[in-house]
């Protein structure tokens, strides 16, 4: 598509170059940041000027001649599990020797350089992902299709040429050069995507209805919900992070399908990286004509403006974050008027999620065939999902929809860390479930899992292991619901709360076998009663706690017993005479001088005293604490 | 006059201009209430009762709706907040990792609660419902800056860390402005 390329304004004062000869790009997602890349940047940047062979550069901004070397940052390269990754891309063109390393350090980054950017032989028991050696994390990548985050953690964010590069804006193009707004949504239509956020509505559908409306001052908007509040799910953030651009693409597509000029992208504040990122990345754009005034040469004109979030889970409900825009508290509202109609100071408005913007480009461009042909069913194309808890690879992972719960846990994530017993897979975060090993064979898939009473939703996958409490997760879920409630419903406000009481009175093991009865009869009444998906799913949690694990909830008001050891007031600590050798060091962990006992000699810890803080448990090197 | 009472009025100046572009730029336009609201917290570190009847006249909204607005959203503090932020990650993966043990420790070793400042304004700790960094759980953020992979242990020693690097370079470059910023990159 030399075509594009002419229409795009020439980047000022950035000449293109040549790719460099050897290449080091690094994860600097959130992810990646909390495991220190930082400092791994840092030290390869040192170690190659150190090295003295290679000229260090920018790509397209630093003038090379001679041999050089470029050091980049990325968004999340998925495996968050063994952050810091580390890619090296070594020869030009034709042969290139690409290599990902794994849990690098600032010292690795050294011995990289000599060993192998410099010495030619990669480190083999370090990669992670190599074309040719068995790293043993093939099974992470077998499993997985990237269409959403087809540049995330390849390109370099903060660089518009990098996307250029990997086809950026020729799906804009096309749409622009050769597709009528109805052509876009009947493709979009056909390709079988749903809103990714959670509902799972059909994208061209809501296009469609979009489309059809006609504004009275002829203004539409299009609005990007980059709010990801649910805890658990991270696959916007690393898109925003990574791949600022397709999202801005994705919403200039559906722009020009609805025929809107104005757009909103709304990001929550919790993400400081992301928002960053979009800044940068805005503005390349902007400069380069492909946001703004008569985009490549067309007649059509789409403007962005970023709205940061302000702090409120409600706030991902459609009709709530258009509030927030308007500077309001962010309370939902009746539907109908759908937003379609009337949305955004009353003019039809279209909202889609992320994820499902960022994968907009890709099915313009390879057609909507090619995403159908992927999938499940009446899901069609792929999800990515947010592996993490006790599973041993955490990270994103995009897979066809149709996988198995199973696949995704034991095949993509590894299995359960520490070779524990795996209790639950909790889905959909705050509006889904806790689903147990027998469903493990369900494939994921929006109507299976909703029969299930969890919820696909935004594609948290929480693996949860026998050492957390069934009872303490569902109480975790309504707390955080509780606490997000907007206030607005009733029973949403005062349910939820009253729920929680009796979780809490569960936990505190005061509970009864009535309560249980209780609480579903009031679960049911929540959902039944509240205006918006907050409220309506927030019971979610408990139904499927205690719909699938009620002995275990049964144990808690019967027997006054927590399994997990989770429950505080359910729990014991007291030490085997047999394994305690008399270190002391408990004694000096607690915080109330509970343990007593002399230097070498048993010690034991007064019941009375005992806070039941776990510290002693914790540090205890010889297993001679015993919580029960 | 002391020379201190000098710099404090020209910071103060400094504060108040930044202010007033601020009300400038949205005064009149739709929606503003909350990015004035944003702005203006960015500026003061806090929403003091004058600055929030301020905003709201720019924004054209009573000062009743302003202080809904600032109290419906988590991210608006209407009392002085300490220069540096420390966010216990809560997610889900954190919180079947941990985080309730971590909060503790740190609660604990700063001797303040959520919500509170140390009394030298250096520090206060938040629990927060997730950062992003599920992959890393348990998770503490200080200011814009995540560490991941958390023992209650290693979580004081960030912050240990955190602490003494603020301290070095106060002593160094006569400012905590400096720390803050080589954190945040």
């Amino acid at each position: 598509m030399a075509e594009v390329r002419s229409l795009i304004r020439p980047a000022p004062q950035r000449p293109r170059l040549s790719s460099p000869e050897v290449e080091v790009r690094i994860c600097l997602g959130t992810g990646g940041v909390a495991a220190g890349s930082r400092e791994v940047l840092k030290a390869f940047e040192e170690g190659l000027a150190k090295a003295g062979v290679f000229a260090l550069i920018r790509p397209r901004e630093d003038e090379c001649s001679g041999r050089c070397a470029s050091v980049t940052g990325t968004g999340c390269k998925g495996l968050c599990a063994m952050d810091p990754l580390v890619e090296v891309r070594i020869g030009r063109n034709g042969k290139l020797q690409k290599c990902t390393y794994g849990l690098v350090t600032p010292a690795m980054a050294e011995e990289i350089i000599q060993r192998h950017i410099l010495g030619g032989e990669p480190i083999t028991e370090w990669l992670v992902l190599s074309d040719e050696h068995t790293t043993g994390y093939e099974p992470f990548y077998a499993g997985q299709e990237k269409l959403v985050l087809r540049h995330v953690g390849i390109i370099d964010p903060e660089d518009i040429d990098d996307y250029l590069e990997a086809d950026g804006y020729q799906a804009l193009y096309k749409v622009l050069s050769s597709m009528s707004p109805a052509e876009v949504i009947d493709e979009i239509k056909r390709s079988g995507l749903r809103g990714r956020g959670g509902a799972g509505f059909p994208t061209g559908q809501k296009w469609e209805f979009a489309a059809s409306y006609r504004s009275p001052d002829g203004v539409k908007y299009f609005i990007c919900n980059g709010d990801e509040g649910d805890p658990g799910a991270f696959m916007d953030c690393s898109v925003l992070e990574g791949d600022p651009h397709a999202v801005f693409e994705g919403m200039a597509i559906g722009a020009y399908a609805i025929g809107a000029t104005t757009g909103y992208l709304y990001v929550r504040a919790e993400y400081p990286l992301a928002l960053r990122r979009i800044r940068i990345a805005m503005q390349q754009a902007e400069e380069r004509g492909l946001i703004g005034d008569n985009i490549m040469g067309s007649d059509f004109s789409f403007h962005i403006k970023l709205k940061e979030g302000a702090g409120a889970f409600v706030c991902g409900e459609e009709t709530a974050l258009m509030q927030s825009i308007e500077g309001q508290r962010g309370m939902p509202r009746l539907r109908p008027p759908f937003p379609a109609e009337s949305g955004l100071w009353k003019r039809p408005t279209n909202i889609n999620n992320v994820e499902t913007l960022a994968v907009v480009p890709w099915i313009i461009l390879n057609g909507a065939e090619a995403f159908a042909a992927r999938g499940y069913e009446k899901s069609k194309g792929t999800k990515v999902f947010a592996l993490a808890g006790k599973v041993k690879r955490t990270g994103l992972a995009e897979v066809p929809m149709g996988m198995t719960l199973r696949e995704v846990i034991y095949d993509v994530g590894g299995g359960i860390k520490n070779d524990k017993k795996f209790k639950a897979v909790q889905l959909g975060g705050p509006s889904g479930g806790c689903l147990p090993e027998s469903l493990l064979d369900l494939p994921v898939d929006y109507e299976t899992i909703n029969q299930t009473g969890a919820i696909v939703g935004s594609g948290g996958m929480i693996v949860i292991d026998e050492d957390n409490c069934i009872v303490d997760t569902a109480r975790y879920f309504l707390s955080f619901t509780q606490s997000e409630s907007c206030g607005k419903c009733p029973p949403c406000r005062i349910g939820t709360k009253r729920m929680l009481d009796l979780l809490n009175k569960i936990c505190e093991g005061k509970g009864t076998l009535s309560d249980l009865d209780f609480l579903e009869e009031m679960a049911q009444q929540v959902k039944a009663g509240s205006l918006c998906g907050l409220g309506a799913t927030a019971p979610n949690p408990v139904l499927t706690a205690l719909k699938y694990f009620r002995e275990e909830f049964v144990e808690h008001v019967v027997d006054k017993k927590c399994r997990a050891g989770v429950c505080t007031a359910l729990v014991t600590y007291t030490i085997d005479p047999e394994k305690c050798t008399g270190c002391r060091a408990c004694v000096r962990v607690c915080p109330v001088g509970a343990i007593s006992g002399e230097r070498k000699e048993a010690h034991v810890i007064n019941r009375e005293v005992c806070i039941k803080c776990g510290a002693c448990y914790e540090k205890c090197r010889f297993d001679a604490v015993r919580r029960s | 006059m002391t020379s201190e009472t000098l710099v404090d009025r020209s910071h103060e100046a400094e504060l108040e201009e930044r202010f007033n572009e601020l009300l400038e730029r949205y005064r009149g336009e739709p929606g503003a209430l909350i990015p004035l609201l944003q702005g203006a917290q960015a500026i003061f570190g806090y929403l003091p009762p004058e600055v929030m009847r301020r905003v709201a006249d720019a924004a054209g909204e009573p000062l009743s709706q302003a202080l809904g607005v600032a109290t419906f959203y988590a991210q608006f503090r209407l009392r002085p907040h300490a220069k540096h932020t420390i966010r216990c990650c809560h997610g889900t993966a954190c919180h079947v990792s941990g985080a309730a043990r971590i909060s503790e420790e740190l609660e604990k070793y700063l001797g303040i609660k959520p919500g509170e400042n140390t009394p030298d304004m250096l520090l206060t700790i938040e629990e927060v419902h997730c950062v992003g960094a599920c992959g890393m759980a348990p998770v503490v953020m200080i200011d814009d800056r995540a560490y991941g992979k958390l023992t209650p242990e290693k979580a004081v020693a960030v912050v240990e860390a955190f602490i003494s690097q603020v301290e070095q370079s106060e002593a160094e470059k006569g400012g905590v402005g400096e720390a803050s910023k080589e954190a945040e990159e």
